[in-house]
């Protein structure tokens, strides 16, 4: 082989300069904090259905609400953990409690890296924002 | 009779012609029934205009504009008329019903403001050309209802409603001056999305009137349901003459004006100088 030397050497340089986001990562000590999320502020202690269903699942209830609301023109929500009934709303219900909208809804979709566009036309009530 | 070749087969190219014949002719009055306006299940909600109650320059129309646009958030690009929403807006009479072909038309409708918005039509052309059924007339009571989550902003509904009740948001609506202030019970729209009256389904909901109709003074316009026979639209609609824009496009638009001179044909002067010499142009 040719300039074996010139070739090992480059390929070892890529191979460090390729995979220096995992060294990084793996060498600094500091991982970014997980967000902490508000807690509602009005003393209300469950959400309108289980803690870790909405975790995984808010965004498919949303737009389960969404279409309820837009297309059947039906507003009310039985919860399926407490057999209570909401009113199927982004702004009225869910901001009720998650009044803090910058740090609950906005924390956890930036250190997640995603970017809902529901408030590009829906209206964060006033004292949400 | 003989049975012959040449008579047989005359018999059966006769037939064969006769069934043809009636199956078209079934076929086509099939057609034509489906293009009778579908009746809705529940309600028919309906709305009539009473143009004799507008006044030329009319503060009530810029009111009644003002209080629907207010409320839904509709941003007013009205210095550039390419990026102009409106859901309710006024054109003076000839214009608005330009297919009446009016001739020498009565004084006080000449140029005279009319309040047009959506038709809500019981056969509406913009909803069949949707591809994404953003836009479908609503079963439960007639009313032409849009969903901007699915709008894609294709302008198809644009291009079909004859007349020109929606409009798209060419530029980003949250920019335009008069939403500085955003009335927080109602979303906007975002850029690309098309958007038109939904005769306050967010206020039908809550068992209220249409912010327009709600705005009026003195019943000048009259909201309800058509398929109640005792509702006051039919009422209103059983003892006046009132007229619809475009009848002849039969997308039975359900917005009717009022447009009647209550005056009888005694109270002008007789029409003697047809017949007088010199008089008229006999």
């Amino acid at each position: 082989m040719y300039d074996a030397s010139k070739i090992v050497v480059g390929l070892a340089v890529f191979v460090v300069l390729a995979t220096s986001p995992l060294w990084y990562n793996a060498l600094s000590s500091a991982s970014p904090a997980a967000p902490e999320l508000s807690q509602p502020t009005n003393g209300s202690t469950e959400c309108v259905e289980e803690t870790a269903f909405m975790r995984a699942n808010h965004m498919d209830l949303l737009d389960q609400w969404r279409d309820t609301v837009v297309r059947d023109d039906v507003r009310t929500y039985t919860s399926e953990m407490s057999g209570k009934t909401y009113t199927m709303s982004l702004s009225d219900t869910c901001l009720d409690c998650h009044s803090k909208k910058d740090q609950f809804c906005d924390a956890c979709h930036t250190y997640s890296a995603v970017d809902p566009y529901c408030w590009t036309c829906h209206v964060v009530p006033e004292e949400a924002q | 009779m003989k049975n012959t070749r040449r008579g047989f087969l005359k018999f059966a190219g006769l037939s064969a012609v006769g069934v043809a014949g009636s199956t078209a002719v079934a076929t086509r009055t099939r057609a034509s029934q489906e293009h009778e306006p579908p009746a809705t299940e529940g309600k028919r909600l309906a709305l009539v205009v009473d143009l004799r109650k507008f006044a030329k320059n009319d503060e009530l129309l810029d009111k009644i504009t003002d209080a629907c646009h207010r409320a839904h958030n509709v941003p007013d690009f009205s210095d550039d008329p390419k990026n102009e929403v409106k859901w309710i807006w006024s054109e003076d009479f000839e214009t608005a019903f330009h297919s009446q072909e009016f001739h020498y038309i009565r004084e006080d409708l000449k140029g005279k403001p009319t309040l047009l918005l959506c038709n809500h039509c019981d056969n509406p052309p913009c909803t069949r050309v949707c591809p994404t059924e953003a836009t479908w007339k609503r079963a439960s009571d007639g009313v032409v209802m849009m969903d901007w989550h699915r709008c894609i902003g294709c302008r198809y509904c644009v291009v079909a409603c004859p007349y020109g009740s929606r409009s798209f948001n060419w530029k980003d609506p949250r920019k335009a001056p008069n939403l500085a202030e955003i009335d927080n019970t109602y979303p906007t729209r975002m850029r690309g999305v098309v958007e038109k009256c939904t005769f306050c389904d967010e206020r039908l909901r809550r068992g209220e009137l249409p912010a327009c109709v709600e705005a009026c003074d003195n019943d000048e316009m009259v909201f309800g349901d058509l398929n109640d026979p005792g509702s006051k639209i039919r009422r209103v609609l059983a003892e006046h003459m009132t007229i619809r824009r475009k009848p002849g496009l039969g997308t039975q638009p359900e917005v009717y004006y009022i447009v009647e001179d209550p005056r009888t044909l005694q109270e002008f002067a007789p029409a003697a100088e047809v017949f007088e010499e010199g008089g008229g142009h006999a």
